[in-house]
């Protein structure tokens, strides 16, 4: 059996933030995280600022190393990764698109020089060769060729610019995709766009993708399963439909009752609003408590309750 | 209080901004009431134009944007016609903005409370314990501890920062507050925390909101009537439950069906 694209053993972050005058205070930001990720599929981690998603995401790359835990590439701990080539093949494989489309591209720099420098560096590309496959990615990435390559990135639209941000992540060849926040920054209207291109580019390409979001009403555009996290754990876990028609943990079921619903009229009723303060801050209060049992409440679909 | 009277009236509103390629129309020929009590969301994708009114209303634009046409009244005053002394007076006590990056709105050198104060003092002459006083109350309000006004913005949550934020807006108990974007870059549940909190005293101290996003879903739970805007015109105006229900626009229509949704599940 090949072992999973990315998997993710009692994975724990603490930070130690100090401040000027030398007092220190540790942040758990991930705390024993474990999950797998077979190839080929998604999996969006879900939950507010500061449940450790982005934490997650980035330890996942190896843009830092863990507090204590592993994170397994295909089967091996990217902490023993030796020698320049072996970093250099993992760092090709595993890419991330950021939440902010334009402080991700050099502003200096033309499209065409970003899509162009991945495929010389790591495949070797010049000539024809180069200028058709970049052609291509363009494609790939739903972009206008004759109207963005030669552009620079502020001469473009925050969508085009996360695609950009797409097409460079394919020119890389990259094996698993770690998005976080893809579209919180895109406007509404192009959301939805931008989302079923990379579910389209995942079949395509049989990417494998970490889907970080906030938005847990976006997870199934992309994943097949969802984990929710919060405070540093994850709470949650199963397919992505699953746990967005059949919430339960009390996180999951705030966090599908603030999704925006045009049905349901905030009306200024104060009890209304009090309740919900109530819950939020009695959930908030779970926090800090130990987790729970974890159960099976359906086939795949698991709560620490 | 009238419900049906209007507290603004804008009539053939055009906006331009000077560009090295010539002029360019940001707002072309707006018409757009708000009632007194109540909502009015204003939507569209970046760039229609949407936060280009709210800065008109208040006469916050600067150049190379120009209002060169059209009329704005609120509360029957004739807003272009404002002298800028008069103009400083109106603004805040009348009319107050919440922007869309409230994080960015504070000054990150002074303490909350010294944010108060300059609004509570500059436009009221208020003693500096009344203004402590008022404060405190103000932010009760928005659900915040007193004692968070001598910390720094920085020391806040975003969640908190944008509380603040509506509570200065609220300081002089305007007639109209215009929300840009006032909770876009929060997560969902502080969003809705804020948003059922900002409906709670809108229900209790009577204001009328200007709401502007490019989330629809999000606005049809708040306004009583939508304006929809593409490219620097307003195409559509209705009651929330006929734009949701049944748009006249294609455009409309199209905007609903971009937006990811969790309805479709089921």
């Amino acid at each position: 059996m090949t072992p999973p694209i990315l998997e993710l053993v009692a994975a724990s972050k603490t930070f130690r933030i100090r401040n000027i005058f030398g007092g220190e205070k540790s942040v758990a930001a991930l705390q024993q995280v474990s999950l797998k990720l077979d190839e080929g599929r998604a999996l969006a981690i879900v939950g507010e600022s500061g449940s450790g998603k982005s934490t997650l995401g980035r330890a996942a790359t190896g843009l830092f190393p863990l507090s204590s835990g592993q994170v397994l590439f295909r089967g091996r701990d990217i902490a023993t990764i030796r020698g320049r080539k072996a970093r250099l093949k993992h760092r090709r494989a595993v890419q991330m698109i950021f939440q902010d489309p334009f402080s991700a591209l050099n502003p200096a720099h033309t499209v065409r020089h970003h899509l162009e420098r991945p495929l010389r560096l790591h495949h070797g590309l010049s000539g024809v060769a180069l200028g058709e496959r970049v052609a291509g990615i363009v494609a790939e990435a739903e972009l206008d060729p004759d109207h963005t390559l030669d552009k620079y990135p502020h001469e473009l639209s925050g969508g085009q610019r996360q695609r950009v941000n797409l097409a460079r992540v394919l020119a890389v060849g990259a094996e698993l995709v770690v998005a976080d926040e893809p579209t919180s920054m895109l406007d509404v209207s192009i959301r939805r766009s931008m989302l079923e291109l990379i579910a389209r580019l995942k079949t395509q390409r049989g990417l494998s993708l970490l889907y970080i979001t906030h938005d847990i009403a976006t997870a199934h555009y992309i994943a097949e399963e969802t984990a929710v996290m919060f405070g540093g754990r994850i709470v949650e876990w199963g397919p992505s439909r699953e746990v967005i028609a059949r919430p339960v943990h009390p996180y999951t079921r705030v966090l599908l009752s603030a999704v925006p619903n045009a049905s349901e009229r905030l009306d200024g009723d104060s009890a209304a609003a009090a309740a919900f303060a109530v819950e939020v801050a009695r959930v908030r209060g779970m926090a800090r408590a130990e987790v729970g049992q974890w159960t099976e409440v359906s086939p795949g679909h698991y709560a620490a309750v | 209080m009238d419900q049906q009277s209007n507290l603004v009236e804008v009539r053939g509103l055009k906006v331009d901004f000077m560009t090295t390629t010539g002029l360019f129309t940001a707002v072309n020929a707006v018409d757009l009431d708000i009632r007194r009590g109540e909502v009015m969301g204003l939507a569209g994708e970046s760039g229609c134009g949407k936060s280009t009114i709210a800065f008109a209303l208040m006469r916050l634009h600067r150049p190379p944007a120009i209002i060169s046409g059209g009329s704005i009244r609120v509360d029957g005053e004739d807003v272009l016609a404002l002298t800028p002394q008069a103009l400083r007076r109106w603004r805040w006590r009348k009319v107050s903005m919440v922007f869309q990056s409230a994080m960015n709105s504070l000054n990150p050198v002074l303490t909350i409370f010294e944010q108060f104060r300059d609004v509570l003092v500059g436009h009221t002459g208020m003693r500096r314990e009344a203004a402590r006083a008022r404060a405190e109350e103000l932010m009760k309000l928005v659900g915040i501890a007193a004692a968070r006004l001598d910390d720094y913005p920085h020391q806040l949550s975003g969640g908190m920062r944008q509380r603040v934020v509506l509570a200065m807006a609220l300081a002089l108990e305007p007639e109209l507050i215009i929300m840009d974007e006032p909770t876009t870059a929060l997560d969902v549940v502080v969003q809705r925390e804020i948003l059922t909190e900002i409906m709670a005293l809108k229900a209790r101290l009577g204001f009328s909101l200007l709401f502007i996003t490019h989330d629809l879903a999000l606005m049809a739970q708040l306004a009583d009537r939508i304006a929809i805007m593409l490219k620097g015109r307003i195409i559509e105006v209705g009651a929330t439950q006929q734009i949701v229900e049944a748009p006249e626009q294609a455009y409309t229509r199209a905007l609903w069906d971009a937006m990811p949704r969790l309805e479709t599940l089921s």
